[in-house]
């Protein structure tokens, strides 16, 4: 009896991936064990193994192509003896190999929506396409190159290139006095960070997430945060933390959740959560830069997908200002990270129904831009917070109470929030995607301050 | 049962034994530090300026001049001072927890404006905006000062990782105490710097008690230099009564780590006479105990005697006296008749840039 070989899913959060290479040819017997292809996934190559015994029966799937979707069929694995079977009624759908014109895969593709250029970006420049993984790593590259002070260090930011593949290439560039692998001990390599920072040196301390900074917060807080403030101004502590932050996929409670709040609510922090890629590399570069410390909060589930990014010799963002996304007169959606997909997302079905709303990603979460949120407002007079995070005391709330103190003669309906709901994250697939927030609830709490 | 290691395997243990405790072996062989009769006038000076600036100190604090925590470094004084002796104040770094005022003054910092931080006024070294416990001062390359227990020691870390970075030729001296040597990040910090081989110097001081727990209460290893060699960092163990004793082993000590060795960790065995803080009535010692270290084992009085047993005339002694006391009372004036910060510093220095 044939056996289908599907593509496997080798992450939590692979979409699809390439058949980089098949080490059997049809006619070949196979056991339980031996490699059958190499995948690429955007973050690794992988070894895929055979679980069942064999003779390779029919190759669905040619070695080179790019975008197969897990699960689509890429070979047939006959009984010993057994004649190769018929082709399958219908081969799922691969893309061509590599040798035709590459195809864009689907969450690698460019956001359709329209898109208000960043003012911060000269008319005319030319942009290139990019993922929000490479445009982090570029910023470090580029920080890395104009001063000598800067270095990496984190869990497997060196020799395995990156858990996230965020920081791939840079140890063969800078060597490893500045890209340093840790031992798995948060609490004292943020330490050293910080130290490092005070000794006047510019850190990049990367976590594999957020999630394992609770190991190391009282440095973030405790020793970066306050000492300049503590110590009259005499001593800086230049450091950024990033890393991955938010619900990735299927990771369960303990590594999902957005921290976003946790540390906007400190003095003495600056946190940014950027979106796309033209905002995680400009941002990154001028956190680097920064005299402050800085926490910079990535998204995993955003890594892989691609942007416009400008093709500058050197893009640095301002700090501390939010960004028009999509201009509207209707309402306002505020958000950030990758709140910001799923606002525009909704703003797009809202068009269709004659609701123009204007979606602002605050960028930096503190310092807040409250007057990008308050001119906003002015103008469309309802609001809605969409944020990928727990409700109370969050981001939200905050701009809710801005809204309130400083905007209420603008309001012409209660501000809503579209959060995560209220529970640790669960791991069922169906339990996960109702406690995060998609685009429909923002449209819902749109409609509603509509009165629609 | 164990295996019976080969021969080569048996020397090697017993080498790697042998590197553990060579600092050891090399203070106990030269135990004392030959100081000529200047350097130990200087040391005894220091100490006895820690000493009055300590008393005064805790006079404030009574007249509700100082607030909040307040942890005196009375009976410690030959461990900052020995220690930091030693240092190349040029290159090398000096960080601690939060009874800093000692590691300050033996640092060479003005006992004014150390003083005035402690009242809170705008002339401290922090602004006022920190306290006795958050004072820093870049410029001695004294980087805290730091409030929570056992954070200054992966803090020192990075900054003996920012000597090797950078070359310099500095190193960084640690301070934490026999509580803060109980910490998970120390190990931490332990394990990384002995990985990188980090110029870093970490000094336990045992003063036999956290807050009101003493040592044998807390700590299932009392031996804390010996906390090291789980991590490959060879240990001393030093009478930190003697000023001389302290700057001997500091020697040892820095020679190893400037030779690019990585770290040693060192236990400082002191006491202190006062409470843990200001509001310790520190009963969970007896009296008799507190008496038998100041009569016994001051470290002061003990570099005293030695002055005199040198032939060193007791007028030039009483001169030291006497110019240190004025020093602290010009400081307690200072700190007590400087202004209190304007109300616009409420505001200063959160970010260091604008945004």
């Amino acid at each position: 009896m044939a056996i289908e070989l599907k593509m496997p899913a080798l992450s939590p959060t692979m979409e699809e991936g390439t058949l980089a290479k098949w080490l059997v040819k049809e006619g070949d017997t196979v056991k339980s064990g031996d490699i059958l292809a190499e995948i690429e996934t955007d973050k690794a190559t992988m070894e895929f193994e055979a679980v069942d015994e064999g003779v390779i029966g029919q190759i669905l799937v040619p070695e080179g192509t790019e975008g197969v979707k897990v699960g689509a069929v890429i070979a047939v694995i006959g009984e010993e003896g057994e004649a190769a079977p018929a082709p399958a009624p219908s081969a799922p759908a691969a893309a061509a190999p590599a040798e035709a014109p590459a195809p864009v895969a689907a969450a690698e593709r460019p956001a359709p929506t329209p898109r208000k250029a960043d003012p911060a970006i000269p008319a005319g420049t030319n942009m290139k396409v990019s993922t929000v993984r490479e445009a982090l790593r570029d910023a470090m590259a580029e920080e890395m190159r104009r001063d000598s002070r800067v270095f990496v260090m984190g869990e497997e930011v060196a020799e395995y290139q990156g858990a996230y593949k965020v920081t791939q290439g840079l140890l063969d560039e800078f060597g490893p006095t500045r890209v340093i692998d840790t031992p798995i001990t948060e609490y004292g390599f943020a330490g050293i960070g910080a130290g490092a920072a005070m000794g006047g040196l510019r850190p990049v301390i990367e976590f594999m997430t957020f999630n394992f900074a609770m190991q190391a917060i009282d440095h973030i807080i405790n020793s970066a945060a306050k000492t300049n403030y503590m110590s009259g101004g005499q001593m800086r502590c230049p450091v950024v933390f990033r890393g991955p932050n938010g619900a990735a996929s299927r990771v369960g409670a303990q590594h999902s959740q957005n921290y976003g709040p946790w540390y906007a609510n400190v003095p003495g922090l600056v946190v940014i959560a950027p979106y796309d890629a033209a905002d995680a590399k400009g941002l990154l570069k001028a956190a680097i830069r920064c005299e402050d410390p800085v926490v910079f909060l990535e998204n995993e589930l955003v890594y892989g997908r691609s942007f416009e990014l400008p093709e500058l010799d050197d893009h640095v963002l301002p700090i501390g200002k939010a960004r028009i996304m999509r201009e509207g007169r209707d309402v306002t959606i505020v958000s950030y990270s990758i709140g910001v997909g799923l606002a525009l997302e909704a703003a797009e079905t809202l068009a269709a129904e004659g609701i123009e709303a204007e979606v602002l990603d605050l960028r930096t979460l503190r310092p807040l831009d409250r007057e990008a949120v308050l001119t906003s407002l002015a103008k469309t007079n309802r609001l809605v917070v969409a944020e990928e995070g727990w409700p109370q005391c969050s981001i939200s709330s905050e701009i809710m109470a801005i809204c309130m103190e400083e905007g209420f003669d603008h309001l012409d309906a209660p501000v809503l929030r579209v959060c995560d709901e209220d529970v640790p994250l669960p791991y069922a697939a169906n339990l996960e995607k109702a406690a995060i927030i998609d685009a429909p609830r923002i449209a819902a709490a749109v409609r509603k301050v509509c009165y629609r | 049962m164990a295996k019976k290691p080969t021969a080569a395997k048996d020397a090697a243990v017993a080498d790697e034994g042998f590197a553990l405790r060579s600092l050891q072996e090399a203070h106990a062989a030269n135990k004392r530090y030959a100081a000529s009769d200047d350097e130990l006038l200087t040391f005894y000076e220091q100490m006895v300026l820690i000493r009055r600036f300590e008393e005064r100190a805790g006079q404030l604090y009574g007249l509700g001049l100082i607030g909040g925590f307040c942890h005196l470094y009375i009976g410690q004084e030959a461990v900052a001072v020995g220690l930091q002796s030693a240092l190349d104040g040029e290159k090398d770094s000096v960080i601690t927890g939060y009874r800093d005022h000692g590691h300050m003054l033996a640092y060479g910092i003005d006992p004014k404006v150390i003083m005035a931080e402690l009242t809170g006024r705008a002339a401290g070294i922090s602004k006022g905006k920190g306290g006795s416990m958050h004072m820093f001062s870049v410029d001695h390359k004294f980087y805290g000062g730091h409030g929570i227990v056992g954070a200054q020691v992966p803090l020192g870390a990075g900054l003996a990782f920012a000597h090797k970075y950078r070359g310099d030729g500095g190193v960084c001296m640690a301070y934490f105490g026999d509580g803060a040597a109980n910490q998970g990040q120390v190990y931490e910090a332990f394990n990384m710097a002995a990985l990188w081989k980090l110029p870093i110097v970490f000094v336990v001081e045992n003063n036999g008690y956290a807050m009101g727990t003493a040592v044998k209460r807390g700590s299932a290893e009392t031996e804390f230099y010996r906390r090291g060699t789980a991590f490959r960092i060879p240990g001393m163990d030093v009478n930190g009564m003697d000023v001389l004793e302290v700057r001997a082993a500091a020697e040892i000590a820095l020679d190893y780590v400037r030779a690019g060795n990585g770290p040693v960790l060192m236990e400082l065995n002191t006491y202190r006479y006062r409470g843990h803080s200001m509001s310790d009535p520190a009963k969970y010692r007896s009296r008799e105990e507190v008496q038998e270290m100041r009569d016994k084992h001051d470290p002061i009085e003990a570099a005293k005697a030695e002055l005199l047993a040198r032939g060193i005339a007791e007028d030039r002694i009483k001169d030291i006296d006497k110019r240190i006391r004025s020093i602290v009372a010009e400081s307690a004036d200072f700190a007590e008749n400087s202004p209190e910060p304007e109300m616009t510093e409420l505001y200063t220095d959160v970010l260091v840039e604008s945004y």
